[in-house]
Formats: C-alpha cells, sequence, structure tokens
C-alpha cells in the first residue's frame, strides 16, 4: 500500500474515532437490534445480503449493451477503483444537472457508456450493483460532498423530512428525531441513519434500497409515496447523508 | 441471473475434528399461500430437499417446508475423516436443482 493511502486510512479511521466520542448521541440502526440480527450482519458467510454483493461483482465484469464495455472495461478493479466512492453519494451529476444517488448514478452510467436500457427499479441487477460499489465502501466514514450545487436541494430535503404528510399526519422527524429508542408496535425506532443500504431487512426477505424504505415509512403513516427515482426522493437522501456524516457505511446491513 | 450460494467450510482440518459447516442460497422460498397485487394466488415455489454429500456418504440431510424464509440458512457439523469433495444439493419445486461442491483437505 503506498503511503499516501496508508496516511489517508488512518486519517479515517481517526475521523470515525472522534465521530464517536464525547457528546455524539448518533447511533446506528444495528445498536437498536437484537444480538442475533447484529450476529447475522456481522458473518459474511450468513449475511443474506452478500448473496447481491457476488451478483454485482459478476455484472460489474460483463460487457453489456450495443457498445457494450463493461464497468470494469473503463473503472478497473472496484476493490481499489471503487473504494470510497460510495461514501459521497448522491453527488451532483452536471450532465443532468441534477443530484443523483448511487442507483441513479449507475443507470446513468449504463445508459450514456454501455448504450444499454436502465434497470428495473429494485431489480436483482441493480441493487446488486449498488451493493457491491457500497462494499467497496464498507468502514468508511459517510463523506457528503461540500458542494453548493446541492444546498437547494438538500434544504428541499430537511423540509421534507420536518413536514407532516398522511392521513396520520407524521413527519420522518417526529419519530426518528423526538422518538427514536422508543417503541412502536414491537419495533424499536431507530435514528434514521441511512448508512446500511442495500439493506436486507428480514420483514422484505429480501435487499432493498433506501428509496424502498423512504417509500415504506411513506405508506406506513397512509400518504402516497413518491415514484422511485423522484427527485424528492433523493432530496431526503441528501439531507438523511448530512446528518450521517463521518458515519462508517455498513452495506450490506440486516435489519429486522 | 443464476442461482448464488455462499458456503463456508474450512479449508482445512485435522482427521477427526470435528468441523462446522455452513450453507446459504438465494431462494424466494415461496410458500405457496400468499396472493399478488391482482389477488391471484402465487404458486409453491421452494426448496424441498438439501443434502450433503461428504466423499461418497450423506452426512447430512434435510427437509423443508413451506414456513422457511427466504435464502435459507443451513448450518451443521460433520467429523474430518479424509481428504475429499462435500458435494451440496438443493431440490426443489419446478424441478429446482442446484449443486455445489467444496474441496476439504484433511491433515
Amino acid at each position: 500500500m503506498p503511503l499516501s493511502r496508508l496516511v489517508l486510512a488512518v486519517a479515517m479511521m481517526l475521523a470515525a474515532a472522534t465521530t464517536h466520542a464525547g457528546d455524539d448521541t448518533r447511533r446506528s440502526g444495528f445498536e437498536f437490534m437484537g444480538p442475533t440480527t447484529q450476529a447475522l450482519q456481522r458473518d459474511d458467510g450468513a449475511n443474506p445480503g452478500m448473496l447481491w454483493v457476488g451478483d454485482g461483482e459478476d455484472l460489474w465484469n460483463r460487457s453489456e449493451g450495443v457498445i457494450a464495455p463493461s464497468c470494469a472495461s473503463c473503472h478497473g478493479d472496484a476493490r481499489q477503483s471503487m473504494r470510497g466512492v460510495a461514501t459521497r453519494y448522491p453527488a451532483y451529476d452536471p450532465i443532468e444537472q441534477r443530484p443523483l444517488d448511487l442507483g441513479a448514478r449507475i443507470q446513468a452510467c449504463r445508459q450514456r457508456h454501455q448504450g444499454a436500457p436502465p434497470y428495473e427499479a429494485e431489480s436483482r441487477e441493480l441493487l446488486g450493483l449498488q451493493s457491491y460499489l457500497m462494499f467497496q465502501s464498507r468502514g468508511l466514514p459517510t463523506a457528503p460532498p461540500a458542494d453548493a450545487q446541492l444546498d437547494s436541494a438538500r434544504a428541499r430535503g430537511e423540509r421534507l423530512y420536518r413536514q407532516r404528510i398522511g392521513q396520520l399526519d407524521l413527519a420522518c422527524a417526529q419519530c426518528h428525531d423526538e422518538h427514536a429508542g422508543q417503541h412502536l408496535g414491537g419495533s424499536t425506532i431507530p435514528q434514521a441513519h441511512a448508512i446500511g443500504y442495500p439493506t436486507y431487512r428480514l420483514e422484505w426477505q429480501g435487499l432493498g434500497s433506501l428509496q424502498r424504505r423512504l417509500r415504506n415509512c411513506m405508506s406506513g403513516v397512509r400518504a402516497e409515496p413518491f415514484a422511485y427515482g423522484a427527485p424528492e426522493l433523493i432530496e431526503l437522501e441528501l439531507y438523511l447523508a448530512t446528518r450521517d456524516r463521518g458515519m462508517a457505511l455498513e452495506a450490506p446491513a440486516v435489519r429486522p | 441471473m443464476s442461482t448464488r450460494t455462499l458456503i463456508t467450510v474450512p479449508p482445512t482440518a485435522r482427521r477427526g475434528d470435528v468441523i462446522e459447516i455452513r450453507t446459504l442460497i438465494g431462494h424466494p422460498m415461496e410458500p405457496g399461500f400468499r396472493a399478488d397485487t391482482q389477488g391471484r394466488q402465487l404458486p409453491r415455489d421452494i426448496i424441498r430437499r438439501f443434502a450433503c454429500i461428504y466423499g461418497s456418504e450423506t452426512v447430512f440431510r434435510a427437509e423443508l417446508s413451506p414456513a422457511i424464509a427466504a435464502n435459507p440458512f443451513i448450518a451443521f457439523h460433520t467429523v474430518a475423516q479424509d481428504s475429499g469433495t462435500l458435494t451440496f444439493l438443493w431440490e426443489g419445486d419446478n424441478g429446482f436443482s442446484h449443486s455445489e461442491s467444496v474441496t476439504l483437505t484433511v491433515t
């Protein structure tokens, strides 16, 4: 390992360590789970999310579409070239002139450079590539970019987070800020840190994206969920990323 | 995309050691009691049988039921006897059949 990368790695570890020190009261959803679910996440031989990571690795090296380069023919070995990339998403895309999350970035790359149609939302292929890329940043601290072009979208995301919606007239903040750690039915309410997505949820019996989780919460409060890929969902993801700054990524996480 | 499995077997063991073998397979395990969004019943699609063959001997066998969750994880122990191949076989509805082999070195 070159010295510069070693120094960077140590700096990142220190950054991650300091965020847990002192008055940081942020807790990953991992800490709200039971010990058996935690063990499932920790063990790569038992974590079902690793099935999708394996799919993603195959897809990364497979050529697609008419122009037909594979992801690897441009980006090389993801284990090196993609390390840390996922910590910076959602990020501003100058071509589409809007913020894109990692899934949307994969879709854009696919259409622009591979000449292939986009994957279906929540398809095994898209979740596979997404979790494979997130996996390359597992353990690294979230680092949302300080990009002024994202400011307005971030502000809209925060507004959405605090806005009451649906027949139950609830905002995200009411559960996840004011009542985190308490119970909703039989479930513990976590603090809304999106550091484990795509996540294997036992309830879903499968892997799902953060957008699926957000849509789930929206139908839970009996609001009409935004469509997959809607700008509102990406704005929420942007705001959530700022709350997670410095927390270590966990994907593929397991949640109850 | 094809069926994917995760198999954890220690690469080497001493003769007589009790070793843990863990397997995970991607499978929907559709129980046959659920309906889709149109109200139509989803046909059952589960893994029915699992077996592990060590050399020529079946050392572990299981029958799976509709109440078992998707992506079934099966872990068990066996005694390391001789170097050889562990073959894992999953069989289920709609002609589903998948096998994987792992080499175990016994010293």
